[in-house]
């Protein structure tokens, strides 16, 4: 696959400006380029997320919002899930050539789900990707509209999964730390064997990139920078509740905050 | 695209959420596929009041499943377990397009796999 114009070591950091075009240039194209090699590296499901979709009753069905090449749709057979991603629709085609489950295109924030039907939802290193405080709560706040209402006790609602990117990271090779800057550009390294791979039956209309015409005879190693937000101790929390969630449990698991959530009763959260 | 994601699916279109029409999604031009997998009894037990009967009474009608009952069956035989089995797993659309009874938009099946994403002057 050649290079395309999405950012590299050569560019410089730019500033989030909480659009969904930059979502589109510093996410989305470079999960569509690393999608073989990012894939090859993601295969030991979590032990939190691992943990959460086994203790969901049998005949549950649920959704993995972000679900990449689709690593957690097999974890427990017993259970339905249907998969979505839009940052890479060759991620979607590893994902969707795991049979017993379901998988496709869609954007987290345009979900295609009647509101109020699932028992469970996941979604796991996705919502660090968007741009502004905004945007992030609206994507906390479509997960919690896919998930059946508690009843009048509060029980029996469905649950939400979300698992993000920490700031305090010390012991990581990144060594972040509380007080360092929240919005990051994170280098992937592309191996060369991975760059002529051919993933890329441009799927329907998913991508907007062109080819970049200067492509390289013999590819190379090339370094690709995405954008994440770090979140800081508590801040998913309070995303949760200002998307009209309710924090059920919540801890820190190497590297990243995870949060279990439901909606809150009452009005429907969208 | 397995027919039991189809129960679950609606316009992604904002505008549409709440409207009846905008669910379930209509096919048109499907290419369908089966794929044998084993039959998890349990599974289809729990996952059967879970369903949106009318809704999958009219998917199934549309793809030319004339044998499924309009009423949800309140105890499964062995028969009927095994044919909601090859309808809500085993059956694929490969090719196709699903559309929206309330806007109109139609969303592409390409090698089974749906896409969602809107264009820009519909997000
Ligand atoms: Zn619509």
């Amino acid at each position: 696959m050649p290079p395309l114009p999405v950012p590299t070591a050569q560019d410089g950091p730019h500033a989030p400006d909480g659009s969904e075009e930059y979502e589109t240039r510093h996410v989305h194209q470079v999960y569509e380029h690393i999608a073989s090699h990012f894939s090859a590296t993601r295969f030991k499901p979590w032990p939190i997320v691992e943990r959460f979709l086994n203790d969901r009753p049998t005949g549950s069905v649920g959704l993995d919002i972000g679900c990449g090449n689709g690593k957690y749709l097999t974890v427990n057979p017993n259970i339905y899930m249907v998969g979505s991603d839009r940052r890479s629709s060759n991620l979607v085609r590893i994902a969707h050539d795991r049979k017993i489950q379901d998988s496709f295109v869609a954007d987290a924030l345009d979900l295609p789900h009647p509101n109020t039907r699932f028992d469970f939802a996941i979604s796991i290193a996705v919502i660090h990707h968007f741009s502004s405080p905004e945007r992030r709560v609206e994507a906390v706040r479509r997960i919690l509209a896919t998930l059946k209402r508690p009843n009048a006790a509060g029980e029996n609602g469905g649950q939400a999964l979300i698992y993000v990117w920490a700031l305090e990271q010390k012991s990581s090779r990144r060594g972040w730390s509380e007080g360092d800057p929240q919005d990051v550009f994170v280098p992937w390294v592309m191996g060369k064997q991975y760059m002529a791979s051919p993933a890329s039956n441009e799927p329907t209309g998913t991508s907007s990139c062109q080819e970049d015409k200067e492509q390289q005879e013999t590819p190379k190693e090339v370094t690709y920078q995405r954008y994440y937000h770090l979140y800081r101790k508590s801040e998913l929390n309070d995303d949760v509740v200002k998307a009209g969630g309710v924090v059920i449990e919540s801890g820190y698991e190497r590297d990243n905050w995870w949060v279990i959530c439901s909606p809150s009763g009452g009005n429907p959260a969208a | 695209m397995k027919i039991l994601t189809t129960n679950y699916l609606a316009c992604a279109v904002k505008t549409c959420k709440s409207e009846p029409a905008a669910f379930p999604l209509h096919f048109k031009d499907a290419e369908l596929a089966r794929e044998e997998l084993e039959l998890n009894p349990e599974f289809i037990k729990n996952v059967l009041p879970r369903i949106d009967w009318p809704a999958l009474a009219q998917t199934a009608a549309e793809l030319g499943f004339t044998t499924l009952p309009s009423q949800k069956p309140e105890n499964l035989d062995e028969q009927t377990m095994k044919d909601l089995h090859t309808l809500l797993m085993e059956t694929q659309v490969m090719e196709g397009k699903l559309v929206c009874g309330n806007c109109g938009y139609e969303y592409n099946i390409k090698e089974g796999i749906a896409n969602f994403l809107l264009p820009n002057h519909l997000v």
